[in-house]
């Protein structure tokens, strides 16, 4: 009999990623009684084992081990499907981060469960999970169930949940344990880890200013750096400034490159095809600033400026610059 | 060496699809290779030029899958195997990755499992990392560069992009890869490579071929039903104003209030 919630909580070099809380508030909800065991892999990751006590997790399992300090499949695969065996946890929830997709994935392959990936909403239909997921690069939604009995996994795309907030009074049981699998029996090694610096991740962005086609050229992205920095935005990018080679792939916005979810998305020189809107379209507020009033983008944003970005863009940073301090 | 890659068709990106009343779709589209394949595809064919060898590319699905085994026949690959089987009909990823991984034992001889990014269609990369532990390989996902790959001391090493950055990883082959669109330039079609692709032989293998029983096909999720996208409510307020600068208030004025800075 399978019972409570198993949530894999994801960390980079000590810090937890932000989806993963999201998970933990979905598992409380799924499974109101508990237990809501979260499973945390790395090296000194203590600090991320209380913090998952405080955002609602009964139990923290942690393995702290050298062998854990960085991502790999296999090991982080064969840790999870064992405790997934000895707990049977009714749900296992992770989120739908790279990490996320392949180790959530790669345990139920070896556990024989279901599993419904990148999922932006959940529910209990007889005891079974159903998901919404955005499918075609977002242009429709997919609704999937899982059909078999014994643990039932999903994988939950950023920004779609609400993150658990912490309560400084919650207390809970945190149980070390080992590595399932040895240095030896691991086949890959991690040579070098280069981490992002200085810019904020698209799919974890709360603000998002993207360029398109309208900026020009490598230059024209400049002053969307600069609003950026202002209100500590992540830098997205259309694919036709991308595929112009003005700025690398991984900024690219649409179907095929991220899906986002910010609370402010601003579209500057984006048409707005409709591979780009698939990428951007559940961002709360979309600001689009563009030269061509008729351009799409104007009819899917909340509000829109006609004008030159290289007068609106300067301007605005200015004025949020002096209003933000 | 012996590279596998493995593909499916997908209705073009770029086609409008419809969903209908009684919760069906239409792709609005002919099929066309999975656009994240054609890096997975060209890796497979640019590899076994550089290092001599045999680039298979295999699919699990229907006849209407042939196209992209003809595309993959088209830019080099040596040889197609269509996996197909009415009791693999609708299965989920793990069913899939049970077929796929029994194909990729029976060819016997494979040092590298190549994947595209994910299906576009039905947006899944699990099945991916599933095949990876069907075989018990090496799984190295979201790979941007190959950097360096030795088919005789059975060696590889890759650059994975994540969203916390690069990290590069050496393992042991045999392996399975995913790429990202980083990877190369796709290769596309020539004349002579489609007349060639069309008139090459394609086998089919079925559950029995692969020792595939019903209960390894078993699937334990499954598809309802489509919806389409909730419409955005509102229309656009346009900001104006004689000089950038006062729109620039203006629009700060309103984002302040929707609470979003």
């Amino acid at each position: 009999m399978t019972q409570g919630a198993l949530v894999w909580i994801e960390q980079f070099q000590g810090r937890a990623a932000s989806a993963s809380w999201e998970a933990l508030g979905a598992a409380r909800t799924l499974a109101p009684d508990g237990p809501v065991i979260a499973a945390v892999f790395g090296q000194g990751v203590g600090d991320v084992a209380q913090e998952a006590i405080r955002r609602g997790a009964d139990t923290v399992l942690v393995a702290d081990d050298a062998t854990l300090a960085d991502y790999r499949f296999e090991p982080y695969v064969a840790l999870l499907a064992q405790i997934v065996q000895e707990r049977q946890p009714a749900f296992v929830l992770g989120a739908a981060t790279v990490a996320g997709r392949e180790v959530l994935a790669g345990t139920a392959a070896d556990v024989g469960a279901g599993l419904l990936t990148d999922v932006t909403e959940l529910s209990l239909e007889g005891g079974k999970l159903q998901a919404v997921r955005p499918v075609i690069g977002g242009k429709a939604l997919s609704v999937e169930a899982i059909t078999a009995d014994g643990p039932q996994f999903a994988t939950l795309r950023p920004r779609a949940f609400p993150a658990s907030e912490p309560d400084e009074s919650r207390s809970g049981e945190v149980v070390a344990l080992s590595p399932a699998l040895s240095e030896d029996a691991i086949a890959t090694k991690v040579e070098a880890t280069e981490a992002r610096s200085g810019t904020v991740s698209l799919t974890d962005a709360t603000i998002i200013v993207s360029g398109g086609r309208g900026v020009g050229g490598p230059e024209g992205f400049e002053p969307v750096r600069e609003l950026a920095s202002v209100l500590g935005a992540a830098v997205g990018a259309s694919r036709a400034a991308v595929d112009a080679g003005w700025i690398p792939y991984e900024h690219q916005v649409g179907q095929t490159g991220k899906v986002v979810s910010p609370d402010l998305y601003i579209a500057v020189g984006i048409s707005g095809a409709i591979q780009h809107q698939a990428g951007m379209r559940t961002a709360k507020v979309i600001v689009a600033i563009n030269k061509d009033p008729d351009a799409p983008i104007f009819k899917l944003a909340r509000y829109g400026i006609v004008g030159d970005l290289f007068e609106v863009l300067p301007a605005l940073t200015d004025e949020l610059r002096r209003r933000l301090g | 060496m012996h590279v596998v890659v493995i593909t499916k068709n997908t209705p073009d990106t770029a086609a409008n699809v419809t969903v209908k009343g009684d919760g069906t779709i239409d792709w609005g589209s002919t099929l066309v290779v999975n656009p994240w394949d054609e890096y997975a595809i060209t890796e497979a064919v640019l590899l076994k030029g550089a290092h001599n060898g045999t680039a298979t590319i295999l699919t699990v699905g229907g006849e209407e899958h042939s196209e992209a085994l003809k595309h993959g026949l088209a830019i080099g690959c040596d040889q197609a195997i269509r996996v197909w089987d009415e009791a693999l009909a609708g299965v989920d990823s793990l069913a899939y990755a049970e077929a796929a991984a029994a194909a990729i034992r029976k060819l016997g001889d494979v040092d590298l499992v190549l994947f595209g990014r994910e299906f576009a269609d039905t947006a899944t990369d699990q099945h991916i990392y599933q095949v990876a532990r069907k075989l018990g390989w090496t799984m190295l996902g979201s790979v941007a560069k190959i950097d360096a790959i030795d088919f005789a001391a059975k060696t590889i090493r890759v650059i994975r992009q994540t969203e916390h950055g690069a990290q590069t990883v050496s393992s042991a082959l045999p392996a399975v890869v995913s790429v990202l669109k980083d990877i190369n330039e796709p290769k596309y079609p020539t004349f002579i490579g489609i007349r060639k692709a069309a008139k090459a032989e394609m086998p089919v293998w079925s559950a029995a071929d692969l020792g595939l029983d019903a209960s390894a096909l078993q699937p334990r999720a499954q598809q309802l039903r489509y919806q389409t996208l909730p419409v955005r409510e509102g229309t656009v307020e346009m900001i104006e104003g004689a000089t950038a600068q006062e729109k620039a208030a203006k629009l700060v004025d309103k984002l302040i209030e929707e609470k979003v800075l």
